[in-house]
């Protein structure tokens, strides 16, 4: 069975890779774009497992963002793997300090908590004029391991790159979905009580779960604004994590490639939609979501997973 | 008198105007099968859920093997070797059967829960296959919990609460919502397997064949207190228990 999540793994990785060859330069950035965004839809989807919605969490996506411009800017750190290690430890730090608060919550209070503090952030970083206010700051290229690519290069490396980090953590959270703790996840969504009169903490799972979306949302977040070489505060704005629970949702819980494909329609709904109907395409991206909840309530994910639905 | 496994000391518990426990106090030996028993609201699942950690009683104490536990959260409860099961039987209706019994083990495994480790780990499958059969639920395995007959949930719903090291067991009404030709055999099942281990069991119960077939002593609850402690036999020929409790001579 662990056999099956390998294999899938490397097909992904070799499927998503050619798309370095093949895409033309616009389409490879979109696809960076919605795979870096479609890793912190991942935090989500854990969090859903056990029953619970992060409407915040671009939170970690601009902390993740402004860490590496930051580090980069004043350090003079440009290689990537450095800047996703220090942004990805940072909001590890973050997410320790608000998990086991927000463990303690459940349902619209977990979210709008959630949404709170990323409003938090967006309302302070707009003041702190010192590291761009509103406007934001720039960073420069990232360099890997010491080469420093530039053009069609650069933009191949960091695809290749955030596909690697996509494949990586898509397999490790599909093996924790599967393990015991996983499974603990699932019934909490279900059954707190059972759990907890089994002897589970659920607060501790519930923490877990936040920290992992944290972790997660941060390394998003630096991709993209590797990609952008731009970040503002926008990046913590709701409207940037309503996107990430849209994704998710879209997705559902049940299959891990399916973020990845849901943060993909989004990206291109959204440019084609932008293209040829400039104000209607979120109304266009709303029927859409709609269409999926009614066929699909499970997301898209139901579609290959073989879990039994309830159908009660 | 020896000391018991559980003993429970002039414990009291109010709602509000309620009171749900007054100076409730007794002995349980290690071993024993006890059950409670008493009208509606009389405070027998308050009882459960003083002694398993759901709530806190407003005073007294609750020891167990020597400790003080009034007042422990449930899971730590539970990591002690108190178990219950619920009086409407608390499963996870998205899981499978098999999958509740692996959430069971999973909780209760050694090491504690894996973060990689696979939950249907072929060894695990096969703790919780033997545990399901010894309920007599294996056929179950593979449906899901909304399919399931009153006496399939309770049964799992024990079944999963005997997944861990169990020294004492509180059954919350294990056959209320069972069909009443199923009754007798979970009982004897479920009495079986736990004597089987020699754990200390507590069943509450409305069904006064069931109460003087499986239990040793027997407590009545009325209002708050206990009424009488006793062999099944005296319980139900007392008088005031008669009045309060079973409405007339058994
Ligand atoms: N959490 C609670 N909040 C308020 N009142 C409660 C609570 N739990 C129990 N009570 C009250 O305490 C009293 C005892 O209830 P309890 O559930 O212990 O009765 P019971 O003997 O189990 O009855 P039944 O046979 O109906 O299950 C009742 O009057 C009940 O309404
Ligand atoms: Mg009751």
């Amino acid at each position: 069975m662990r056999m099956s999540v390998y294999l899938s793994a490397i097909i992904a990785f070799v499927a998503l890779a050619a798309g370095s060859i093949i895409l033309p330069d616009w389409a490879m950035f979109l696809f960076a774009m919605a795979l870096a965004k479609g890793l912190v839809c991942l935090g989500i989807i854990g969090m859903m497992r056990g029953g619970v919605v992060s409407f915040g969490q671009g939170l970690y996506y601009c902390i993740g963002a402004y860490t590496a411009t930051l580090i980069a800017n004043h350090l003079g750190v440009s290689d990537i793997f450095l800047l996703t290690l220090l942004s990805a430890a940072v909001c590890l730090v973050v997410g320790l300090v608000f998990g086991p608060l927000l463990s303690n919550y459940r349902g619209i209070f977990f979210a709008m908590l959630s949404l709170a503090l990323s409003m938090v952030l967006y309302g302070s970083l707009s003041k702190m004029s010192f590291i761009g206010g509103t406007d934001g700051l720039n960073i420069g290229a990232p360099t890997f391991l010491g080469w420093a690519p530039e053009g069609r290069p650069l933009q191949t490396a960091l695809y290749l790159y955030v596909v690697a980090i996509v494949v990586i953590s898509g397999t490790l959270m599909r093996i924790y979905f599967d393990s015991e703790r996983g499974l603990i996840t699932l019934a909490t969504r279900d059954n707190e009580l059972r759990v907890e009169y089994l002897g589970a903490s659920v607060r501790n799972l519930m923490t877990y779960n936040y920290v992992f979306g944290a972790l997660l949302g941060g390394i998003g977040g630096t991709i993209a604004v590797l990609a952008l070489g731009h970040v503002d505060p926008e990046f913590a704005f709701w409207t940037t994590s309503g996107e990430f629970v849209f994704v998710a949702i879209l997705a559902g819980y049940l299959s891990v490639p399916a973020v990845f494909v849901a943060a993909i329609i989004l990206e291109l709904v959204r440019s084609f939609s932008n293209l040829y109907f400039p104000n209607t395409w979120q109304l266009a991206l709303g029927i859409f979501l709609l269409v999926v909840i009614v066929a699909l309530p499970n997301g898209l994910g139901s579609l290959v997973s073989k879990r039994k639905e309830n159908k009660t | 008198m020896s000391a018991g496994v559980l003993e429970v000391r002039d414990v009291q518990k109010s709602f509000g105007a309620v009171t749900a426990a007054k100076d409730v106090s007794v002995t349980v030996p290690q071993g024993s099968v006890y059950s409670l028993i008493g009208t509606n609201g009389a405070g027998k699942t308050t009882f459960v859920n003083m002694v398993t950690g759901y709530i806190k009683p407003d005073a007294g104490q609750i020891n167990f093997d020597g400790r003080d536990i009034a007042g422990l959260a449930p899971r730590q409860i539970t990591r002690l070797g108190i178990h219950r099961s619920f009086q409407i039987a608390q499963l996870c209706n998205e899981l499978t059967v098999e999958e509740n019994m692996l959430v069971a083990g999973a909780i209760h495994g050694k090491t504690g829960p894996s973060f990689l480790r696979r939950a249907d780990d072929g060894s695990a499958r096969d703790r919780a296959l033997a545990t399901l059969e010894r309920f007599n639920i294996a056929e179950h395995r593979n449906r899901l919990i909304p399919e399931l007959s009153g006496g399939v949930k309770k049964l799992l719903d024990i079944a999963m609460a005997m997944a861990g090291e169990t020294q004492v067991m509180l059954l919350d009404e294990p056959t209320s919502g069972v069909a009443a030709d199923e009754k007798f055999p979970i009982m004897d099942l479920v009495i079986e397997a736990l004597r089987a281990e020699g754990v200390t069991v507590i069943f509450v119960e409305h069904d006064m064949d069931i109460v003087t077939r499986y239990s040793e002593r027997v407590l009545a609850f009325y209002d708050g207190q206990i009424i009488a402690d006793d062999a099944p036999d005296e319980v139900l020929s007392d008088p005031e228990v008669q009045r309060y409790v079973t409405g007339g001579p058994a």
